[in-house]
Parts: C-alpha cells; sequence; structure tokens
C-alpha cells in the first residue's frame, strides 16, 4: 500500500541505551543534523514568502529601486481578482490541467493494465516508455516546436500520413484552436509513464489471492475488474494525480518554450503571466500578490484533495 | 478458455506486448528525432517530406561548438580549410570565428548539477537520520513544511529571490544557482532518504553503540554504508533535477552561470533556428539523462513519488 515515510516513523530511540552513550546527547546530534536543513529552507523559502507577503501590499517596481515605495493596502489583491486577463489564464490553465490529468489517467491506467499482463521483456519496454518524463522540459519543448512545423515538421506530416488532412493546412502552435491542445499533447506524452508507473506499481500490490477467491465464486472478469482492481488502484491512481496536478498547476518552462503563451493569449498559463508581470512589465509589488493568491491556491485545493485522497485510502 | 485477471493466456500476453511496444516506438519518435536531426545537414533537417534515410552530416554539431562569420569567396579561396570541420563550414562560405559558448554553458550545468546534488544529499543525509531516529520535537509538522516548499511555483518564489540574489550579489553566479537548487532539492533528499534509513534495522546502529562506538561513529561506520545505495539514487535524482531545471535558471542567470536549457533553444543559425545545431545540443545534453534512467529503474517510483510508493 502507499505508505507515506511518516506514517512509518518507529519510537525513538530506546533511552536505556542512548544514555549509556559517550560523546555528543542525542538531542545535540539531532539538531546539529537537521539545524542547516531547516535553516536553508528557511533562508530560501520562508524568509522570500514572508518578502513577497509584504511586497503585495506595495506598488513596489524592482526595475526602479530607487523610486518611493508606498502601501498600496489590498489593491493589488483586488485587482487581480476583478482582472479579466487573469481570470482567463486561470481558464487556460484550467483547460491544460482537466485534458493533460485526462488523458494521461486514461493512458498511463491502460499502459499499465497491459504491462501488468506479463509479457516477455514488459521491463525493458517499460524503461524505454518512462524515458520522456526523465528529460528537461524546456530543451524537449523547444524540440517540439521543430515537430510541430506545418511544413517540415515530423508530427505534421504523421497526422497526414494517418488521415490525408494536408500538413501544410494547419499549424498546431500557430493557431487559437489548435494551441491548446498542442501543449496538452506534448504533456501527455512526456507525462504518462508518470501516471502508468504509479499504477503499476498499484496493480502489483493487489494479492492474486483476492482475484482466485473471486474466480472460486465464478464473478466474471468484468466484474473482477470494476469490484477488485479499480478500487484497489484508486488511492494509487489518485496520488499520481496529485503530483501531477500540482506539477501541471505550476507548469512553465515546457510551455514558455512551446508556444511562450500564444497565439495570442491562448495558451499563457498562470505561471507565464505571472513571469510576464514581473520580471517583463516589473510590476513587482502586483505580481508579488499574484504570487500569493497561485500558492493559496494550490494549497488551498491540494489540501481538499488530500483529505479526499484519505477517505478512499480508510475505505 | 476464459480470460483471466491473474493468468493471463499466452495470447493476451502476445495482444499486450504488441500494444505496449507500439506505444513506446511513437513515444519514441520525437526522441529519435532530436538524435537523428543533429546529425542531418541543414538541408536534410528541413527536407519536406521529413527525410527517414539521409546522409549523415556533422554539420550540426560543428555549428553548435563554434561561432562563424560569413566571408567573401576571395577570402575563402585564399585560406583553404585546414581541418574537416573548417571544410565543413567553408562549404557554407563561412569561416570559424571562435568556439561557440556551448561548451562554457554545459560545464555551468556540470558544475552548479554536481555542486548542488553534493550539498542537497550530504545536508539531506544528516536531516534524514536525524529525522528517521530521533524525537524531535513537532517532527510532522518539519516534515511537512519541507515537502512543502515544493508546491510552491518556481516563479513565485523568483521574484523574491531575484531582489535577494541582487541584494547579495548572489545574481548569475555559480554559488547563487547551488545554493537555490540545493534549497529545492532538499525536500526530495530528505523524503526519500528518510525512507531509506527507516528500513535499516535499528538493531546494527544499537550493537555498534554496545560495542562502544559513539552516535556519530554508527552512523558513519554503521548507516551510510548500508543506506549507500539509496544515497546514490537519492543523488541521481538531485542530478536529473538541476540539469533539467529551466524557469529559475532562465530568471537568474544570463552569461557566467547560464545553464544549457535556457541556451539551447537560443542557439540560432542564419534565417530562425539552427535545428541541426539545436538537436546536436539536446542530444548531447539529453544523452546523460536517459542513461542515468536506465541505471535508476529500479528506484524510479520511489524517486518520482518522493517516497511515497515503494512497491
Amino acid at each position: 500500500m502507499t505508505d507515506t515515510a511518516m506514517g512509518r516513523v518507529a519510537e525513538a530511540t530506546p533511552p536505556g541505551v542512548a544514555r549509556r552513550i559517550r560523546g555528543l546527547s542525542d538531542r545535540a546530534i539531532a539538531w546539529i543534523f537537521v539545524a542547516p536543513t531547516i535553516f536553508l529552507l528557511l533562508a530560501v523559502n520562508i524568509f522570500p514568502l514572508i518578502w513577497t507577503i509584504r511586497l503585495s501590499f506595495t506598488n513596489f517596481r524592482a526595475n526602479r529601486p530607487n523610486a518611493e515605495v508606498e502601501s498600496v493596502g489590498l489593491r493589488n489583491y483586488q485587482r487581480i481578482l476583478t482582472d479579466a486577463d487573469v481570470w482567463a489564464t486561470m481558464q487556460a490553465t484550467a483547460h491544460f490541467l482537466f485534458w493533460t490529468l485526462f488523458f494521461q489517467v486514461l493512458l498511463g491506467f491502460a499502459l499499465a493494465w497491459l504491462i501488468n499482463r506479463k509479457f516477455r521483456h514488459s521491463d525493458l519496454w517499460t524503461t524505454i516508455i518512462v524515458l520522456p518524463m526523465m528529460l528537461s522540459p524546456a530543451v524537449v519543448g523547444n524540440f517540439w516546436t521543430f515537430l510541430y512545423q506545418p511544413q517540415i515538421g515530423l508530427f505534421n506530416y504523421a497526422v497526414e500520413f494517418l488521415t490525408g488532412v494536408p500538413a501544410t493546412s494547419f499549424s498546431m502552435i500557430g493557431e487559437v484552436s489548435l494551441a491548446p491542445w498542442a501543449i496538452v499533447i506534448v504533456d501527455t506524452w512526456m507525462w504518462t509513464p508518470f501516471v502508468m508507473l504509479i499504477c503499476l506499481a498499484g496493480l502489483r500490490s493487489i494479492p492474486e489471492s483476492i482475484y482466485e477467491a473471486a474466480e472460486c465464486d465464478r464473478a466474471s472478469p468484468w466484474r473482477q475488474f470494476w469490484t477488485i482492481t479499480v478500487p484497489m488502484v484508486l488511492p494509487f491512481l489518485m496520488l499520481a494525480v496529485l503530483f501531477r496536478g500540482i506539477e501541471n498547476f505550476k507548469m512553465f518552462d515546457l510551455v514558455v518554450q512551446l508556444t511562450g503563451g500564444g497565439p495570442g493569449n491562448t495558451t499563457t498559463l498562470t505561471s507565464i503571466d505571472l513571469k510576464r508581470e514581473a520580471f517583463e512589465k516589473w510590476r513587482t509589488g502586483y505580481s508579488s500578490a499574484y504570487a500569493i493568491v497561485l500558492f493559496v491556491t494550490v494549497f488551498g485545493l491540494a489540501s481538499i484533495y488530500v483529505k479526499a485522497l484519505n477517505k478512499v485510502k480508510e475505505r | 478458455m476464459s480470460f483471466s485477471i491473474t493468468d493471463p493466456s499466452p495470447r493476451q500476453k502476445a495482444v499486450a506486448g504488441a500494444l505496449v511496444i507500439a506505444y513506446a516506438l511513437i513515444t519514441m519518435l520525437p526522441l529519435i528525432w532530436i538524435v537523428s536531426t543533429g546529425f542531418k545537414s541543414s538541408a536534410d533537417s528541413i527536407a519536406y517530406p521529413p527525410k527517414i534515410a539521409f546522409e549523415p552530416s556533422l554539420e550540426g554539431y560543428v555549428n553548435l561548438f563554434t561561432a562563424q562569420t560569413r566571408q567573401t569567396p576571395e577570402y575563402l579561396a585564399e585560406n583553404p580549410p585546414q581541418t574537416w570541420y573548417e571544410e565543413i563550414v567553408h562549404e557554407k562560405g563561412m569561416v570559424i570565428a571562435g568556439p561557440s559558448r556551448f561548451g562554457e554553458r554545459f560545464l555551468n550545468s556540470v558544475i552548479i548539477g554536481f555542486g548542488s546534488t553534493f550539498l542537497s544529499v550530504f545536508l539531506g543525509t544528516l536531516a534524514a537520520y536525524a529525522f528517521s531516529r530521533y524525537r524531535i520535537p513537532l517532527k510532522d509538522d518539519l516534515l511537512f513544511f519541507i515537502l512543502s516548499t515544493r508546491m510552491m511555483p518556481p516563479i513565485a518564489v523568483a521574484i523574491p529571490i531575484f531582489l535577494m540574489f541582487r541584494n547579495l550579489g548572489l545574481s548569475d553566479t555559480h554559488l547563487g544557482m547551488i545554493l537555490l537548487y540545493t534549497a529545492v532539492n532538499l525536500s526530495l533528499s530528505v523524503w526519500l532518504l528518510k525512507g531509506f534509513i527507516d528500513e535499516i534495522p535499528r538493531e546494527y546502529e544499537e550493537a555498534a553503540l554496545i560495542d562502544g562506538y559513539t552516535r556519530f561513529q554508527a552512523f558513519r561506520k554503521v548507516v551510510l554504508p548500508q543506506a549507500a545505495t539509496g544515497i546514490a539514487a537519492t543523488a541521481i535524482f538531485c542530478l536529473i533535477f538541476s540539469w533539467n531545471e529551466y524557469a529559475f535558471a532562465v530568471l537568474l542567470t544570463s552569461g557566467t552561470a547560464q545553464t544549457a536549457p535556457p541556451f539551447i533553444p537560443t542557439i540560432i543559425g542564419v534565417g530562425g533556428q539552427d535545428w541541426p545545431a539545436v538537436a546536436a545540443g539536446a542530444t548531447l545534453f539529453l544523452l546523460p539523462v536517459m542513461v542515468f534512467t536506465i541505471l535508476l529503474r529500479k528506484h524510479l517510483l520511489r524517486g518520482i513519488t518522493f517516497g511515497a510508493v515503494r512497491k
């Protein structure tokens, strides 16, 4: 089963043994060992977070460090929540999230199920399938723009070959109606193996005896699939969706290289929009508030989801 | 023969195998295309229909590693090429003006990748050991805090880090990027290593303690050797992350400390992107990760789920 590291923590060292030891006390060692990590994370995560919160109430601009900084209260937040462009990027993100998760769950589960049929060399093919997800999204995303070229791209050529639609008649990353799907395709290509690996672990965790018992009871394979396989794999699948969901909510590198947010704003996901506000328009105060809104959203959605996940696990 | 979930028939295995292999081949196509485009001439790389059979050329690799300038035919005639790579460049009416920046950028990736991997695994091992073996107040909260640092979108953290680096003089420096990637990788390294160390039975250390080892000696001589595989797997995961990272690199580095991912997409030839050179750079950059992935395959699942699924 899934088994978080936290849950497995056994009780600490038996005090009887500990007391007899020479050298530093356990307590001192524990702190010496943990302190550098905590310190670094405070410096690189918490301190900047607090700084961001402070900046989010100001009109500070990082490209004008000498200009006077004024407090603007909640105005940045008000603007973000009422800005139509921000909602448009949220919608683009939601579209991207929904369809990438949909295809990755479908394909990932199907592949895991097939691999679990234990055909010859299945491990070798699994390793090959896994390769794309380990590669640099920026480098790979950039190369996909080449595959998507209308004239010379392999993708368009493959579409022409399979469906007869002329390769030159469409541009995956140049057309408003196609670009949102272009990024879904590449993300699905890249990350389906992630869902597949987790599902495979789920499938392999189901004891065969359960199926054998079901077969004795003459349950049909169809019924076995829906009453045994699906419920037992569900917690794994939900975990995969959690990981992919958080990652794709933050999505930046792959899409910025593929489409740069265009054409128009059709593939401007929130991270891309935030980057423009913060590092091109230099509206530091405004984009700090934007960052906080995003962080609260991810954190909020993730905690609701984790609650649901724990309920499924308990069943 | 009826369908069985636990005991697939040979026919079922064959069908499943064929479908998976078909998917694997399709999924490999873009990667095969990257590698093969690297060995195409510029003309072959933009041919329609896309060329599957072509005469291999090292033009892409030469363009990747050299900076070139156009010269007049007279100049070219007076200065015949000395080496095979100069010849490739000459045929296009250019001469080599010097090395390109690719070598530097690649080296930056290596320095920053290995530096941050070493630091995050070093600090992570210490913290993971303490979390695994000692009673630490608020342990669960601290562990969750460490994990939650991964939820923040990199662009969101980049704003204050950009300002902080500017004030500390860390912008566009190797040290700054190493510290940043170390902090990002620490969550993975602590969680993964804690899982690996939890699996080492405590009895070994206790026996060492009774034999007169100090706590620290027991950690070094008993726990570390036992955790070696886990530490190696964690290190590879950290290395792959730093190697692939793009968002922080593109925002916080521009020259001295720029790594390869922001650089490769900017390789421009005459009239647009020089695809063979881009593909050549991508091949050299992606290949080490492919090798590592194959080495890691037994620990892959654990690594990508922060140790949540161990199998």
